[in-house]
């Protein structure tokens, strides 16, 4: 048996992003021992790049706006796929959580009256994005982080020592949610006894036995190649669950944000905030056309403007004129910009031009939007107050993520396991709304904190402990990579290792590839062929070196996560035979009434762990299909019936 | 522009000592410096130990001193060196390495506790606040700090001299104290805590003397010197010296309030 370091705390959140840093803040307050695990260094997770701003009907700056106003444009958004309940609950406690970080010391833009000021983003009805310039995500981060940090100063003031309630475990990794057999459950599961992990500075083993887990590990994005997302975003809470025996749910849900860099090559895919939209700016083509205009779908076509003058009026006076097309939802304006570059109205390098130099004066650029200013410049030579930015799709959110109980957060079937932030799916259904995700992050990283507090406490003195050939497994697994050489069982001599670099390489263009904005059935079924051949290679994956701070050794264990995510993306995406939202299908390229009450759910086809499946046809994840709640009434009843038309079954609008 | 073979010298080791390595290595149009790094790691040294996130010079994690000068890899383009030039790129001086370029940074996460938290005014409740833009354009100006340490790294009071360290928070976190000193709404004074006098005493403040390199290094561009730190001495020098001007602040402020 192993030795490895062990330590009890009552929850462990893993990620210290908004979410996580949100959760670990309200279970800490709750009484709950809290401990935090972020791969980064704390305060660099990926939350600090949200540049827009959060989502929350405060109605500062138009005083109609409300919670039911903001319910509505999050379910239009994700075309009515949304968990209800979750946008329900979003849309009403995001104004709460916003102000709370105001008394944390967040200081955001103001009004003329001194309130938070709102800005305008793609299909919210009214300004609502609360923001710092377009650095909020920024702010945000650092205020929890600093309400952190005010929390430990409070228990050093009490105990002695800051850590003695609230740590964080920073540059460390988790590679497994431990658990025991759940005598009391029908169905044979098991629950949450804490996680295993390694330290990156040190690569030390150690265990954290903890009754409650949250996780908060973001995102997919780095199994793609053109993406805004930064290499934590391994997928690694998605397989941790799947790994756990707690269901995906609709992980064919793929965001690309609509305008991402693409030159210089080494930039390509990082973000252009939709801000540059929010403010102001317009898309063209090469033909110096508001493209847009022709692309207004039949779901929005009473909401937004006709003309160029009424979109210009709009920003004036939005009570009598309606929003421009560039302001529609991200998955609209991404389809669109592909559309056109593949009609050969590209920009140079392969997107399409948006510009702001024409519609403001250059000191207005500069002060509302100073990193997009400062990124193009720095970074590709552009100087955004004088000529159009060169923009074009990039992969940037996953929809899909965690199945989870609304209400508490609470992932299904694996008690004491939460989610929140972007790895719980749900909320946003089949396309985020720009903004809707710092609120997400906020709102259910209460919750999530709340509920795990609370079933923590609720256990007792009835914790389970840590089952230790589960440790030994996860020590074995982690290690791997180090004696990939040598003979490989049954074959006549061993065979070289692979570099985990290239491995990587071939995944994420892959799933540019084949996985991407626009899906084929061929092409598809092709990648999961794909993902076969790598995911038997990846055992061989080897490492040079030894465990002290070792990238590549990392990068080795990483690759299970996002070949596990990757697969579900793929096959989830095969089985949906319509387009919504972040999935378009070339080969079914119409939203099907009857496919919105359905979720697909993936789950590990071996519970056993068996994690190299060579069979692309059986792989490693079993897709159910399963059909939604129906949407309550007093909800339905916030949406006129010829909207509701457009997206509910026949049977579902007369029940 | 088409593709060349560069010159770069990396400092590989770690705690029991180390030493540069020379690589060449390919560089294409627009790349930066963190590129050339990256492949380092995916074609010949797979090991190669190295800090980063977002390089998009938003998340400040890969500092790295590059021919001497303190600076972010990720914004760090290629084009600002000659294609003849050797690029030496070594782990920030001031922090105890752990391994190639990543640094124990360790002590800008204690300093950054010992600074007291924001201190929320009483009577008002979530929702309550309000503050002028022209009253939050200072702070916030401090609040675009990224947190990526290289301003630390070059102060020369804790560059050179490690023993400085104990009382000393740095730039970044003496900004800190001035960004809640000018806070509209904090409410430290309520408690008994005079943010400009802790500067002094306890931050340090008086081992600075204003030579602007911290700006200078500014990947955010913050005049730390000029907006945050000269500000923090004089009001801190009136404080501890003349008790007429403290009087005197002490009325204004109860008279706007009022």
């Amino acid at each position: 048996m192993s030795v490895v370091d062990r330590q009890e705390w009552d929850v462990v959140v893993v990620g210290a992003g908004g979410a996580g840093l949100r959760a670990a803040i309200e279970a800490r307050e709750r009484g709950a021992r809290t401990a935090v695990i972020c791969k980064s260094l704390f305060g660099k997770a990926h939350t600090v790049m949200a540049e827009g701003g959060i989502a929350a009907a405060m109605a500062n700056v138009n005083e109609n706006d409300n919670w039911q106003v903001h319910f509505r444009d999050t379910m239009r958004g994700g075309k009515f796929l949304n968990q209800w309940r979750m946008a329900e609950l979003h849309a009403q406690e995001a104004p709460d959580r916003v102000w709370e970080l105001e008394t944390w010391g967040a200081l955001f833009d103001r009004t003329k009256d001194g309130r938070i000021s709102q800005r305008n983003f793609g299909g919210h009805e009214y300004p609502r994005l609360a923001h710092v310039g377009d650095r909020t995500g920024l702010e945000l981060i650092r205020t929890l982080q600093q309400k952190i940090v005010a929390l430990q100063q409070e228990d050093h003031k009490e105990t002695g020592d800051y850590e003695s309630r609230l740590k964080v475990f920073q540059e460390c990794t988790v590679t497994r949610v431990l658990t025991v057999s759940d005598s009391g459950s029908a169905a044979g599961g098991s629950r949450v006894s804490g996680v295993f992990a390694y330290d990156r500075e040190t690569g030390r083993f150690f265990v954290l036995e903890a009754p409650a887990v949250v996780i908060a590990t973001g995102g997919i994005g780095k199994s793609f190649k053109v993406t805004s997302n930064s290499w934590e975003y391994t997928g690694d809470g998605h397989a941790l669950a799947l790994l756990a025996g707690a269901p995906l749910l609709n992980m064919e849900f793929v965001q690309f944000h609509p305008t991402g860099m693409v030159w210089p090559p080494s930039v390509k895919g990082i973000l252009v905030t939709e801000s540059v939209r929010g403010d102001g700016g317009v898309l063209r083509n090469s033909e110096g056309k508001r493209f847009m205009f022709d692309y207004i779908p039949d779901v929005f076509k009473e909401k937004y403007a006709e003309s160029e003058e009424e979109g210009d009026r709009w920003y004036e006076d939005p009570d009598h004129n309606r929003r421009p097309p560039e302001l529609l939802p991200r998955d609209e304006v991404a389809r669109a910009i592909n559309a056109e570059v593949k009609a050969g109205r590209g920009s140079p390098h392969g997107g399409v031009f948006l510009d702001v130099s024409t519609r403001m004066p250059a000191e207005v650029i500069r002060r509302r939007l100073p990193s997009m200013y400062h990124q193009f410049k720095e970074l590709a030579d552009v100087d955004i107050t004088a000529e159009a930015m060169e923009v074009g799709p990039t992969c940037h959110y996953v929809m899909g993520g965690i199945a989870v109980e609304s209400d508490t957060a609470a992932a299904r079937g694996v008690p004491g396991l939460y989610a929140a932030g972007e790895v719980a799916g749900g909320m946003h259904g089949s396309n985020r709304l720009g903004g809707n995700s710092l609120s997400d992050l906020l709102v259910f990283g209460r919750r999530a904190g709340l509920h795990a507090a609370e079933y923590a406490a609720g256990l007792g003195g009835e914790r389970p402990s840590v089952d230790d050939s589960q440790v030994d497994t996860a020590a074995a697994e982690a290690l791997r990579p180090f004696s990939a050489e040598g003979p490989v069982p049954g074959e006549q001599e061993g065979r070289p290792p692979e570099n985990p670099y290239t491995l990587h390489q071939e995944l994420q263009q892959a799933m540019n590839d084949l996985v991407g904005i626009i899906r084929r059935e061929g092409e598809m079924e092709q990648a999961l062929e794909k993902l076969a051949d790598l995911r038997v290679r990846t055992r061989r994956a080897g490492v040079e070196g030894h465990r002290q701070f070792n990238p590549g050794w990392h990068l080795a264990l990483d690759l299970r996560n996002m070949l596990l995510v990757s697969e579900c993306v793929a096959r989830a995406a095969l089985e949906r035979t319509e387009s919504r939202g972040g999935h378009t299908r070339e080969d079914h390229p119409a939203m099907e009434r009857e496919w919105r009450r359905i979720n697909l759910l993936c789950r590990l086809a071996d519970p056993t762990g068996g994690l190299a499946a060579t069979d692309p046809v059986v792989g490693q994840i079993a897709l159910t299909r399963e059909t939604t709640d129906p949407i309550r009434p007093d909800l339905l009843a916030l949406f006129d019936k010829e909207e509701l038309v457009k997206y509910l079954a026949e049977e579902e609008l007369y029940e | 522009m088409s593709g060349y073979t560069a010159h770069f010298r990396v400092w590989r080791g770690d705690v029991g000592g180390g030493d540069l390595e020379d690589f060449k290595v390919e560089v294409n149009e627009g790349e930066v410096v963190l590129d050339i790094i990256h492949r380092l790691q995916a074609t010949q040294a797979p090991d190669l130990a190295v800090r980063w996130n977002c390089k998009a010079g938003k998340c400040g994690s890969c500092s790295a001193e590059i021919n001497g000068r303190p600076r972010l890899m990720c914004m760090t383009r290629m084009s600002v060196f000659t294609r003849e030039e050797t690029i030496t790129v070594t782990p920030l001086r001031a922090f105890p390495v752990v391994r190639d370029l990543v640094t124990d940074v360790g002590f800008n996460y204690q300093k950054a506790r010992e600074v007291p938290s924001f201190v929320p005014p009483s009577g008002l409740g979530p929702g309550e606040y309000r503050m002028m833009q022209e009253d939050v354009d200072r702070p916030q100006e401090f609040r675009k700090c990224i947190e990526c340490f290289l301003c630390q790294d070059t102060c020369h009071v804790v560059r050179d001299h490690e023993e400085n360290k104990q009382a000393f928070a740095g730039p970044r976190f003496l900004m800190r104290v001035a960004e809640l000193d000018m806070h509209p709404l904090d409410a430290a004074e309520d408690t008994g805590l005079d943010r400009k006098t802790t500067a002094q005493d306890e931050h340090g403040l008086g081992y600075c003397n204003i030579t602007k390199c911290c700006t200078e290094v500014c990947p955010e561009g913050i005049k730390i010197t000029d907006n945050a730190l000269i500000p923090l001495k004089e009001r801190a020098v009136d404080r501890k010296y003349d008790p007429l001007v403290w009087l005197g602040s002490k009325i204004r402020r109860r008279s706007s309030a009022g």
